[in-house]
This record gives C-alpha cells, structure tokens and sequence, in this order.
C-alpha cells in the first residue's frame, strides 16, 4: 500500500512528530483545501441555522421569537458569513487549492508557505468576525453591505466586521494571487492555455478578479474605519461627505465578487457536463473566453445596485445595457453544455444529476436577474423578496449547487472512498425539491410588494412565508442527509479506485487513490486536449509510473 | 529554502525531453506575484484617488484654498528625498546582481537614512498643521467647527492618504533591515536575490505612489497664490 497524501505531508516549519501539528502546520495544497473545506462548511451551517431563525420568525405576522433588533443581527450574521466566510473564498479556496494543481500536472501551488499563511489569515478573519458577537455592543446590525451612513452611526461593533471582512479580503488576494502565478508557472510541459481543463479556466479569470477587485472594497472599509474613528466626514452627509460614493466604492468590488462566485462553480460544470455524457465539450474556446468576457464586463456593471440611489440617467441606461452584456457570454456558457450533451452517452450520477439542477435553478436565478437589470422594472423591484428570490437562486442554486456538484465528484479523488450512490440521490431530490418551494414562492411575494430584511409583514403574504418555511425544513434536511451520505462514504465506502468516473483530465490519473504527496509520480507532457472521448470511452491512456501514454 | 532542486524532466511521445518548472527556485514566478501583488496596491491608491477627484470636482474652490496652506517646501524635499531614497535602493539592486555584496549593503543602509528622514520631515509637517489647528479630531477639523466642508474632506483625505503611504514607508523600512539579516545570513545572494529584487520593486511603487500623492495635494493650490488668487 503506497503511502498517500493523509501519511504524510510537507510542513511550514520543522518537522512535528504529531498528526494534529502536521495538519496545522501543512503545506500541502491538498490538505490545505480540506481544511478549507472542514471550516466553511461549519460556518455554512451556522449561517444556514440563522437563516432558519428567521424564517420560523417570519412563520406569522408580527413578532414570535425574535425582536426587530435582533433580526436585523440575524440577516447580518447570515450575510457576512455566506458571502465572506463561505461563498467568495469557497470554491477556489477548497477545489481552487485540492484539484486545480493536480489539474495542471503542477507538485504544489508556486507558494505553498503563502498558502499556509493564507489560510491562516482566513482564520484570523474568521475568528474577528464571530468575536463581535460575544462583545457588550453585538454584532453589526447593518446587512453585509454596510452601507454608509447608518453604519457609521449605528451603535453595534461594526469596526470587527469591517476589519474582519478587510482581512478575509487579503486573504482572498493572496489566494488569487497565488493561483495566477501557477497557472502561468507550473502547468506540465505541453500544456497550452488552451489545453487547460476549463475549471482551470475558471480559477484563473477568478482570481484577476480577486485581485484586481478586492483592494477596491479593502480601502473603502479602511475609509469607512477612519471615519469611525476620527470622524473625517467621507461618507458622511453631515459633514459634506457622499454616502452613495460608498455605495459606488462597495459595489465596484462586491458586483465583481458575484461573478467571482459563480466563475469556479461554472468551471466546474464544464468539468462534469463532458466526463458524464462521455463526450469532448462542445465549444471549448468558448467556454474559456466567456469565462474571461465575464470577468471583464462584471468590472463595469456594479451601477445596477443603484438605480434607486440616485445616478444620472444616462449611468442608469449605461450600467443596464451593459448588465445585459453580461448574460450573452452566460448563455454562451449554457447553450455549449447544452449541446455537449447532445448525442452523448449521459450517465445519471450524482454530480451530473446535482449539475443538471444547476442548469434549471440557474437559468432562474440568471434570467430574473436580467428582468431586475431593467431600469423600471427595478423600481418596482428593488428590495423585495423578488431580489432576495433572484440572488438565491443564482448563488445557492448556482454556485453553492455546483460545489456540491463538485463535492460529489471529486469525493473518490480526495477520500478515495466512494459514496452510496442511492443515498446521495435521495438527497439531491430532497434539496432540490426544497430549494424551489422555499425560494420560488419568494418571487411572487417579492412581485407583490413584501420588502427584504423586513421581520414582520401584512398578513396576505403569510401564505408564501409558510411556503417558504416547509421549502426549507425539507431543504435543510436534504443538506443534513447529504453530509451525513458524505461521512459515511468516508468512513465505510468501497474503495474507489483512481478514475471512477471514466473522466480524462490529469488529477484523475494518479498513481494511487488518495493521490500522493507530490501527486504526479512523474510529470506528463501534455499533447492532448482536456476532454479526449472516443466511442464513450477516454481516449488517452497512462501508465501511471511512468506517466507516459500507453494509447 | 534548499538550493540543491533539480528540475524533472518530462518526455514527449517523440522522445524530446522537457524540463518541467517545479515551484522551488522559480525566479520569474517570484518576480510575476511581487508584480501582481503590486497591482493591488495600485487599486488601493487608485480607489482614494478617485474619491479625492470626486470631492475635488464638488468642492474645488476649497480644495484650492487647503492646498495653498500645506507647506510646499518641506513636501517638495521629501519628494526629492524619496527620489533619490529610490535611486539608492535600484543602485543596491545593481550593486548585488554584479556581486558587490558590501557595496549593496551600504546603499540599503542610505535608503534607510532617507526614508527615516522623510518620516522626521513628515512628522514636522504635521506637527506644524496640528499647531494651527489642522488634525484629525483636533481644532478646525472637529465636526463643531466652521471650515468649510470641502477643506475638511481636503485635510481629511490628506492625513489618510499620507498617513497610509506613511505606513508603508515604515513597512518598508522593516522589509529593508530584514533584508540586510538575510543578505548577513548569507540567504540573498548575487545568484539567490529574489528577496533583493522584489523588495526593490515595493521601494519603487512607494516612492511613485508619493509621485501622484505630492502634486494632489501639494502643488494644486500653488498656482493661486502665485496670482493673488481669486478666492478671499
């Protein structure tokens, strides 16, 4: 039995006889993801139990459980922790870091001691961030926008978060940082951009985005910090300052951020639409330029958070049009795998089947965002359960879908154990069923006028809010069931083997499951395309000591 | 970090042998993340210029007026200083890669100098606005006073920004001292000087940073009292 990457591994300093100082202080990539991985997936759940505090909150009309004060805490707790904890560092952080150089033929990422410390500072970030909420003032109760200037004024510790989400937002640099000078460095010999497997595609447009874009917001809440403290009056109308320039600075950064989301999970998409309908993709030079069209327009679109703030008419029509722009490289992107699967020899696993929602709960998410990038009917929309029903659909149901898609499919090549098939499905079912009836209902609530981050409401809407609150004990259920699948493979899962799937990309050509330490026993040269299919099966074989093609 | 690296070398199916690029001793992968780090520096400084051009085209008139009241000498010097600081660290650089090791030191040694004396000049800057009433949470800058909006934004973003460069220019020193442990320890070397190099670079986006920072706030009032000017 050949050792893998769980025996042993490479460490930042010295050399620590225990497993827990050789976890803590690791520098391999691939334990680096998985503690990713074990961290935000906890706060996932944290938030997740916040998110249900209000929903059984909003079970009735008028106050239940908790009062306005504290639900404006909830809301904000849930944002902060999904955006900053979970969803902006999620995807590249753990499969950006577990896949993406095994994807590449690379040993390690180019700064495997920076990544430690990275992953660090994200804990340091963390650990801000919570550390407010056991503080005599509480947590921040502004929403995770932090918009000026009632966050200026208002009396909970608004100074943790900022400093926690600027910390988190270095961290993030770091890590895009990182992956850029990799993928440019260390893909195999042979290995063109242009051979790249598409979620490598994803990771390098987000991490452009991650470090051209995330200064912007680390300076605005340096700014609104400095003005917590001394009072400058930057954003503060009272002293001649411009709130809506904080609008504008946050928003350059966190649009951006959206498409930083959603860049990897797509990437991920494109990894398990061609490995499951057996079949080359369609439109490879397509999928990769959109990837990179998406990261530059979602630079010039951030207006659209403002019609209702007061912009220059012609911004507004400006910033629409191009929000509209936005959606052709996406449909780009959908039509391609659409077309992949035609005439392909589909097999209905789980990561295909968690994929296949994504493309129906996507299409949602992404089509009612274009509706709300229209100018009036934004008026109309603005801040109603429509824009919470929309962004939900497209991060949970987009992204977050995608990386259990991505969870389910790149499980055997970390734990090298597989799951129980069955199972896993029952609770792809169970998600996707709740996932609809809890957010769906929340376009129509939204339509008909009931306003976000509201913690009682007129009673007609009560109907939805119930809705919505069966959606998402099912939900909720479904996510439990699903880790609960997941452990259990873990622990009891048949052994895997290394490429369980039939896919063709490198990180499935390994010489043991788990990889080993340094991966690769050899490195390749790469002379083939990512997604080489003949007659349903891999075109490219290896012998995996010598890594050298046996086709 | 071990020098004894030997790259791999992967074989094509025709035979031709390719050297692999590991992530040990990657000159140029160091070189392009200091780069791409240095990138979000400039996004950094770019956002506060771009709040303090939005706030100059609302309250030009008195951004003129605060300007013409910083003291142009002393940040005219500096600017020389930080020149020439930048002129030191580059020779340094130079100095190392052609093996003169003692040589290289003493120029690291003068870009400590200057940067200490452009932080005393700044300390005296600001000693002097303090003293006529000019800081944060201090004089005319309490929200009870009556300058105008536009000045107090103007002296606002003044102490941020310098403030934040100042901050930098002491991160630099540290980078500096440690560099010069490290060159002692025998780790930076004509043939090692990644560390050399890319702390160079961070000199050089700091002094240029204060390029852009001296005529904002420095030389945009001067004109006007040159002419008289036309405000009161």
């Amino acid at each position: 039995m050949s050792k893998t990457y769980f025996d042993e591994t490479h460490t930042a300093i010295g050399h620590p006889k225990s497993t827990f100082m050789q976890w803590m202080l690791t520098i391999d990539h691939k334990r680096i993801g998985l503690m990713y991985a074990a961290v935000m997936f906890t706060f996932f759940f944290v938030a997740v139990a916040t998110a249900f505090l209000m929903r059984l909150e909003l079970l009735a009309p008028g106050q239940q459980y908790i009062d306005g004060d504290t639900f404006n805490q909830a809301f904000t707790l849930h944002g902060v922790i999904m955006i900053f904890l979970f969803i902006v560092p999620g995807i590249p952080a753990i499969f950006g870091n577990i896949v993406m150089p095994l994807m590449i033929g690379a040993k390690d990422v180019s700064f495997p001691r920076l990544n430690w410390f990275t992953f660090w500072l994200y804990i340091l970030g963390c650990i801000i961030a919570l550390a407010s909420l056991f503080t005599d003032s509480g947590f921040a109760d502004t929403g995770w926008t932090f918009y000026a200037p009632y966050s200026l004024t208002t009396d909970t510790n608004v100074i943790f978060t900022l400093v926690a989400a600027f910390v988190l937002g270095m961290a993030s640099i770091l890590t895009g940082l990182n992956f850029l000078v990799t993928i440019h460095r260390l893909r195999a010999p042979g290995m063109t951009f242009f051979k790249m497997p598409l979620f490598v595609w994803g990771i390098y447009a987000t991490a452009w985005i991650q470090l051209l874009a995330t200064p912007v917001v680390g300076i605005t809440l340096i700014l609104a910090m400095l003005e917590k403290f001394f009072g400058i009056g930057i954003f503060d109308p009272a002293k001649g300052g411009d709130p809506v320039l904080f609008e504008h600075l946050f928003w350059i950064y966190s649009h951006p951020a959206v498409y930083l989301m959603i860049l990897p999970a797509f990437g991920i998409m494109s990894e398990i639409i061609p490995t499951f309908s057996r079949k080359e993709i369609f439109g490879y030079r397509t999928i990769a330029l959109s990837s990179a069209s998406i990261a530059g327009i979602g630079y010039l679109v951030w207006g659209h958070h403002l019609y209702t703030s007061g912009m220059a008419d012609l911004a507004k029509t400006v910033f629409s049009f191009l929000t509209f722009f936005v959606a052709i490289p996406t449909g780009i992107k959908f039509y391609d795998w659409i077309a992949t699967m035609y005439g392909g020899k589909i097999v209905l696993s789980t990561p295909m089947l968690w994929a296949l929602g994504t493309i129906i709960t996507f299409t949602i998410g992404g089509l009612t965002g274009v509706t709300i990038a229209m100018i009036g009917v934004d008026i109309h929309l603005q801040d109603t359960y429509y824009t919470v029903a929309h962004f939900h659909y497209a991060m949970l149901g987009g992204v977050v879908f995608l990386l259990f898609a991505g969870m389910h499919y790149w499980f055997p090549l970390v734990t090298g154990k597989m799951y129980d098939e069955k199972k896993a499905k029952i609770a792809f079912y169970m998600n996707f069923v709740g996932f609809n009836l809890l957010w769906f209902p929340m376009f129509i609530a939204g339509y008909l006028g009931m306003p976000r981050r509201y913690f009682d409401y007129l009673p007609e809407f009560q109907i939805y809010h119930q809705a919505s609150f069966v959606g998402a004990v099912i939900f909720i259920s479904g996510l439990v069931y699903m880790f609960y699948v997941l452990i259990q493979g873990w622990r009891q899962g048949e052994p895997s083997g290394t490429n369980p799937w039939h896919a063709t990309t490198l990180e499935w050509h390994m010489p043991s499951s788990p990889p080993p330490l340094e991966n690769h026993s050899k490195v390749p040269y790469v002379d083939f395309d990512p997604y080489e299919y003949k007659n349903g099966e891999p075109v490219v074989k290896f012998d995996y000591e010598t890594m050298k093609r046996i086709d | 970090m071990s020098h004894e690296y030997i790259p791999e070398i992967a074989t094509d199916r025709e035979g031709n042998k390719h050297e692999v690029q590991g992530w040990q001793d990657d000159f140029y992968g160091g070189k392009l993340g200091f780069w791409l780090f240095m990138f979000t520096e400039v996004m950094m400084f770019g956002a506060m210029f771009l709040v303090l051009t939005y706030y100059n085209t609302l309250h030009h008139e008195d951004f003129l007026l605060a300007s013409s009241h910083l003291n142009r000498w002393l940040g005219g010097t500096n600017t020389v200083i930080l020149l020439v600081s930048a002129l030191t660290m580059g020779l340094s650089l130079l100095k190392m890669r052609a093996g003169d090791i003692k040589g290289s030191k003493l120029m690291i040694w003068a870009t400590i100098l200057l940067a200490l004396i452009f932080l005393t000049i700044k300390g005296v800057e600001w000693t002097e606005e303090y003293e006529r009433g000019v800081f944060l949470l201090h004089g005319e800058l309490l929200a009870s006073s009556s300058m105008p909006f536009g000045e107090k934004l103007f002296y606002g973003m003044y102490f941020t920004m310098t403030g934040i460069h100042g901050v930098h220019i002491i991160i630099g020193i540290g980078l500096m001292v440690w560099l010069i442990k490290r060159i002692n320890a025998g780790l930076v070397t004509p043939e090692h000087h990644i560390l050399h190099w890319n702390i160079a670079l961070y000199w050089d986006i700091v002094h240029l940073i204060w390029v852009f920072v001296f005529p904002y706030f420095y030389m945009i009032g001067a004109g006007d009292v040159v002419a008289g000017g036309h405000h009161g």
